[in-house]
């Protein structure tokens, strides 16, 4: 019984040193993650002269300027990730189910201009975009949305493609054996077990589809989406509204997270290296 | 048909999302300024891109914060993520939300909320360097902490016990034991950390000095620019760019596969013995 207590307060005093070892990271994270959040709230609900207030939350909801912006960038944020959906869904699902023999090597076609930096990505594909339409000026919304698409395909493709790869083969079995027809068993068996891999790609193209405006810039798509906001105000020194901003988006974020969190797939939540990983 | 229609859909969506790279890149090797009629084909481009000084410095620029902030990343994200396992619920709770914070927060959020820190409470001066660095660390630790925690949970603790059992302390083991059993997480978080770096633009472009550019914000102030001789060496520099990752994905490959079999072999070994 003594020795038992020795030996267990031997190995209690390694975890305790080993435990030590995340103090560095956790300080960084306290200071330059939490601290920041902190501050952005505090200046959201001041004035210039360090008052507190709320002119900075009502002068957003009651300004058409601001509120069009909101709804443009809701706008653009659902009509990207629909048509990513769209188009993800299919490619993932044809790559996963397939008997192909290389079919990692297919799907690193697919995520490896993730890796090509993505301002250059823009450029390229504004020089096509110019040379099918003439002016980019006549179709801005389309533009941004062929922009951001072509910009955040691939991370709605790899998590799909991860959970439907994950699939139980003998499910897609049963439900044939119990009669169910192509159609039937995508329906009921295949697109409800992929859902987690969605909500992830969902996550990850939704948020930065509303705050990427270097896209809309690029693309000289002049309307203001929210991640403008936040840099038209950065460049006027107004950090009170500029942090009003950023609390919004950051409230969005969170219901966003809690809502999602149900559904997630818990490993895909680091998709952006799936591949690497 | 079924799966020749696939193919073909596959194949042409493929098409769609390099046809943009590849006409660039052709393009990259004539003298036309515009995507239209080719006069002639010419290195032209990548001379300007490696003799132009402002060119070369953005180059040097952009890698050497990539390779510095990625370093400083799986240092801080690895120790991180080693002393949170074996501490208690509360450290875990705590440092795990914490972590996730930059993961899913929108980059502009990030990059706002911690220049008006840096910058506008604790008056850190931009030109030194020292906010870009960090914010470039906030963007990338948290993505090498997620890729080193599933290795942990993986790793076999009791090699951790033996070692100790076996008169190694505690420095001793976590190094020679726990390490290399988790370095396969350590190095993609490191590479992870990199290909972050390399993409960023928001953080860049809110913590940077005046007079410092990355890629990212060298192209976007380019765009804004009508400098034909910049934004056709911009071209060269995504041809080259492209070559690199392409020639990186199949080098990660090709040793990818070969450890695979190593491994295999090894594992086969051991259970002979």
């Amino acid at each position: 019984m003594n020795q038992f207590c020795i030996q267990k307060f031997r190995i209690q005093k390694f975890h305790f040193q080993r435990s030590q070892l995340c103090i560095p990271y956790g300080l960084f994270l306290v200071c330059f993650v939490l601290a920041p959040l902190v501050v952005i709230i505090y200046y959201a609900f001041t004035n210039g002269e360090g008052k507190p207030t709320l002119e900075n939350l009502t002068g957003f909801f009651s300004s058409p300027n601001t509120i069009g912006t909101l709804v443009y960038s809701l706008g653009i944020a659902v009509s990207t990730t629909c048509v990513c959906l769209l188009l993800a869904y299919p490619i993932a699902y044809i790559l996963a189910r397939s008997k192909m023999k290389h079919k990692s090597v297919v799907l690193m076609i697919f995520v490896m201009p993730m890796w090509i930096n993505f301002t250059l990505r823009i450029t390229a594909l504004k020089e096509i975009l110019t040379v099918l339409e003439g002016n980019l000026a006549y179709h801005p919304f389309l533009n941004t949305l062929i922009g951001m698409t072509y910009d955040f395909l691939p991370f709605m493709i790899l998590p799909i493609y991860t959970t439907l790869l994950k699939l139980d083969n003998s499910l897609l079995e049963a439900a044939a054996d119990l009669g169910a027809d192509t159609v039937q068993t995508f329906m009921k068996v295949t697109f409800p077990l992929s859902v987690p891999g969605i909500i992830s790609g969902i996550v990850m193209v939704f948020l930065p589809s509303m705050t990427n405006y270097v896209v809309l810039d690029m693309l000289y798509n002049s309307t203001y989406i929210m991640g403008s906001l936040i840099g038209a105000y950065f460049s006027a020194y107004d950090w009170h509204n500029g942090s009003m901003i950023a609390l919004i988006l950051l409230v969005i974020i969170l219901l966003f997270t809690l809502f999602t969190n149900r559904y997630a797939d818990e490993d895909a939540g680091s998709s952006r290296g799936g591949v690497l990983g | 048909m079924k799966k020749v229609f696939g193919r073909v859909f596959l194949a042409l969506m493929i098409l769609i999302l390099y046809l943009p790279i590849f006409v660039l890149a052709v393009y990259s090797f004539t003298d036309s300024a515009n995507i239209g009629a080719i006069h002639g084909f010419t290195l032209k481009n990548y001379e300007t891109l490696f003799t132009k000084p402002d060119l070369r410095a953005m180059i040097a620029g952009t890698l050497l914060l990539a390779i510095g902030s990625a370093f400083v990343s799986t240092v801080l994200g690895t120790l991180g993520a080693v002393g949170v396992f074996y501490s208690g619920r509360f450290g875990n709770a705590v440092v795990g939300a914490l972590n996730q914070v930059p993961v899913v927060n929108a980059e502009v959020v990030t990059a706002f909320s911690l220049c008006i820190l840096l910058i506008g409470v604790c008056g850190v001066d931009k030109g030194s360097f020292i906010s870009l660095l960090i914010g470039h660390v906030v963007l990338e630790a948290p993505f090498v902490y997620l890729s080193v925690v599933p290795r942990l949970k993986q790793m076999d603790n009791s090699l951790y016990e033996a070692a100790l059992d076996l008169g190694a302390s505690p420095t001793v083991a976590l190094r020679r034991v726990v390490l290399p059993q988790i370095f396969p997480g350590v190095v993609s978080g490191f590479a992870l950390a990199v290909t972050l770096s390399l993409d960023d633009y928001f953080i860049t472009s809110y913590t940077k000095p005046a007079t410092f550019d990355t890629i990212s914000t060298y192209v976007v102030n380019a765009t804004r620019g009508s400098q034909t001789e910049i934004k056709t060496a911009l071209w060269a520099l995504s041809t080259i760019i492209f070559v690199v990752v392409v020639l990186m994905v199949f080098v990660m490959n090709m040793t990818g596969n070969r450890s695979d079999k190593d491994g295999k072999r090894a594992g086969a070994g051991n259970e002979k013995e």
